[in-house]
């Protein structure tokens, strides 16, 4: 053995003792633990941290969420709240005509929830696309594929309100877009106060910052379909579309439908870029649910935490409605696709 | 084994050092719309050098969570040992009563009795702090435009309509995007609406429903932006009761008029320079006069801190009558102590020739300001009038809602707001 070798071997030895010297003392217990529990018992022991973590981060709010939800008043702190059963919920669902927002009694939370349903058709459904066709072009032995794959990825890093800023500082009034318009002699346009194009602006800015996250799921989808199954309709002379709808997209679907649960999930939630570039506005035609609740619960000069407990809640049972469903179209299509 | 012990000790101490407050510390939370807080910053160096046993921390922080982070603190028993905020009568369960540790409260009586009630729960004598500055509404008109294009300056007694007027011509004469802006903001658009005759308190003291008044303001203003005269990005581009300010709109000359308020003399004069000369011109008046809405920054004490003794020196020391001229003097702020007011003679320090005009403006128009309008800074019911004000007629700009739903809306969400606070 060399100098060098038996120095690296010595300095890889001297990293190792103190984890060895922990596992030395874990080993201990560990071992009566799993004697005592047997297999069963070590998978709660490894899962316990993880779940204490989503326990007290993610269930316990919820359940004190719940409680919120059943009572009135400013203040924060439940003993000083009023309990007053459903009628936050009432409140909320108090309507005349659930497609007419004038009939109800919280106007903003229905308009809120009619933009977000449009909002996740439309985005959902060119998340999707998008997605699938930037996948399909940088699966392709492109010039500088790599690159590409960076360039598309890279909004992904960026935080939503530095997003929701840089476009905001292009379509605003004097803003860079309507420089360029302008330049090219045209007519400077109020692209945030225009309800068409503030709503466009939320769903192109969304699809732009999300899409490299979903493209990356649809590029793992299609570099796992095997080649030969390429090279087989080749020969057979299939045309490219026919390749597309008969292997590409079928073989794909378990990953499309990943893309499309999580965009969906994500399309509801919606938030920040939106309220930083448009604020909800112009008027309320890009207010969101999660920006209703922020500002019932926490931005208005008057908070209501039990009515926007109870819009989270509400909020909440649409998402777990639509998971449960596109999960169901999913094993559906799985166990079909196993059949055939 | 003694170098164990050592560090051990000074682990311990770190560790208390983060999680609680030491005797002679007080934690300040302030926000700034100008220079302020450099200049308290300069002036609690020198409250510390006199008192070297009381260290001051002074976190500059954002006006949004004054406004957001700092009520949900304080429901939670937490929070700074002092803060400067606006929103005042409502959170004021929170602020601690300094009567029994300052060093003289009639002083404190004498000099703010004016504007206490506007800290402290109806009914109560407690003295939660004072007043770091007044603030009154009032407007700013680019004069080097009005020149530009010919226009006289509207005059003292001119009418909303005058000036909206005057300022169209200026927009078209000088191709402007718009004639005026006034803030997204109910408080803002409160002096206007009370000109035009509005009162907001009903005689039991609770909300009263949109009266005349207001809706004949509301109604002007929604027109004009609806023709274009003000500028819509400032009321359209949000939803719910979001504050927008359309400064930077006046300071970029794209607006000739611009309704505000005096706490914007710094901030105009610091960013507009000499790039052109702006007045400001009081509030434009209507059939009941010509009223802005007085308000105000106040530096209240918390009562959750483990220091009161220490914060009541420090709020002593920052409500003495020289510090206060200092510190009106230095961040061009109206002073709101009565012996400063009365004794008069304020340098402003300021280089700017705009910015004494302007303040000697505003301190005349404050003697203009309407009983509607001094009733509402210490009305418990006024941010829920303003933010139905704003949310909903942000709407009826946008062609969402017509001006009659509009009325019945704004009714019923401060109703809602009063049953749910009750």
């Amino acid at each position: 053995m060399t100098a060098a070798a038996t120095l690296k071997a010595g300095i890889g030895a001297a990293l190792a003792a103190p984890v060895v010297w922990l596992a030395s003392i874990v080993n201990v217990p560990l071992k009566f633990w799993q004697r005592a529990t047997g297999t069963g018992g070590m998978a709660a022991f490894f899962l316990a941290p993880n779940m204490a973590i989503f326990g007290i981060f993610v269930l316990v709010p919820m359940i004190i969420n719940f409680f919120y939800s059943a009572t009135s008043g400013t203040a924060y702190f439940l003993q000083d709240r009023t309990y007053v059963g459903l009628e936050q919920y009432q409140r909320l669902l108090d309507c005349g005509n659930y497609l007419d927002t004038a009939t109800c009694h919280e106007d903003l939370f229905w308009k809120a929830v009619h933009n977000t349903g449009l909002f996740v058709v439309v985005q959902v459904a060119l998340m999707t696309v998008v997605s699938m066709a930037t996948a399909l072009i940088l699966n392709r032995e492109i010039v500088g594929r790599s690159f590409w794959r960076a360039v598309f990825f890279f909004p992904v890093l960026l935080s939503p309100v530095v997003t929701g800023l840089i476009w905001r500082w292009i379509l605003q009034r004097q803003g860079l877009l309507n420089l360029i318009v302008h330049d090219l002699g045209g007519e400077p346009h109020n692209w945030l106060t225009d309800r068409f194009w503030a709503f466009t602006a939320a769903v192109s800015v969304s699809v732009w910052a999300h899409m490299g996250f979903y493209t990356l799921i649809l590029l793992a989808g299609l570099q796992a379909i095997p080649r030969d199954l390429y090279e087989a309709a080749e020969m057979d002379g299939t045309k490219p579309a026919r390749v597309f709808w008969r292997i590409t997209l079928p073989l794909l679907m378990p990953n499309l439908l990943v893309v499309i649960v999580l965009a969906l999930i994500r399309a509801v939630q919606i938030f920040d870029e939106v309220y930083v570039l448009t604020g909800g506005g112009p008027g309320t035609s890009t207010l969101y649910i999660t920006q209703y609740i922020y500002e019932i619960g926490f931005a208005s000069l008057l908070r209501n935490p039990g009515l926007a407990s109870a819009a989270s809640i509400l909020m909440g049972l649409v998402l777990v409605v639509l998971t449960l469903v596109q999960l169901q179209v999913g094993r559906r299509g799985e166990r079909k696709g196993a059949r055939e | 084994m003694n170098k164990t012990r050592t560090l051990l000790a000074a682990l311990s101490v770190s560790l208390l050092a983060s999680t609680s407050a030491f005797a002679g510390d007080v934690r300040i939370m302030w926000y700034s719309d100008g220079v302020e807080g450099d200049v308290i910053q300069d002036i609690l160096n020198r409250f510390m050098k006199d008192n070297p046993d009381i260290h001051v921390t002074l976190d500059n922080v954002a006006y949004k969570v004054i406004q957001e982070q700092l009520p949900i603190q304080l429901e939670a028993g937490q929070g700074p040992d002092i803060a400067r905020v606006t929103n005042i009568k409502e959170l004021a369960q929170h602020w601690l009563d300094l009567r029994p540790l300052v060093a003289d409260p009639k002083y404190w009586e004498d000099n703010f009795a004016d504007r206490l009630d506007w800290m402290r729960p109806d009914g109560s004598n407690a003295i939660p702090g004072f007043m770091t500055q007044l603030t009154l509404t009032g407007g700013f008109a680019n004069k080097t435009l009005f020149e530009q294009a010919g226009v006289p300056l509207p005059g003292d007694k001119a009418t909303w309509d005058d000036w909206v007027k005057a300022a169209a011509e200026v927009a078209k004469s000088q191709q402007l995007p718009a004639a005026f802006a006034i803030d997204r903001s109910g408080h803002r658009i409160s002096g206007p609406n009370v000109s035009f005759g509005a009162n907001y308190i009903g005689p039991d003291g609770m909300p009263a429903k949109v009266d005349d008044g207001t809706k004949a303001f509301v109604g002007k203003l929604v027109d004009w932006t609806a023709k274009g005269l003000m500028l819509k990005d400032t009321w359209v581009s949000a939803a719910g009761s979001t504050y927008r300010a359309a400064a930077d709109d006046f300071i970029n000359a794209q607006i000739p008029f611009y309704y505000s308020g005096s706490w914007q003399v710094a901030n105009l004069s610091t960013k507009i320079g000499d790039s052109f000369d702006w007045v400001a011109t009081g509030s434009p008046c209507a059939i009941a006069g010509c009223s802005g809405v007085k308000g105000g920054a106040a530096l209240v004490a918390i009562k959750y801190t483990k220091n009161p003794k220490d914060v009541a020196k420090v709020m002593d020391y920052l409500a003495r009558e020289d510090v206060v001229k200092e510190f009106s003097e230095r961040t061009l702020f109206l002073p709101a102590h009565k012996g400063v007011v009365d004794k008069g003679g304020l340098k402003w320090v300021s280089a700017d020739k705009n910015v004494g005009p302007a303040l000697d403006k505003f301190v005349k128009a404050a003697g203009e300001t309407l009983p509607a309008a001094d009733a509402l800074p210490p009305w418990k019911w006024a941010n829920a009038y303003f933010a139905a004000l704003v949310t909903r007629v942000s709407q009826v700009m946008a062609g969402e809602l017509s001006l009659d739903d509009a009325w019945g809306r704004i009714d019923q969400d401060i109703a809602d707001k009063v049953a749910e606070a009750k």
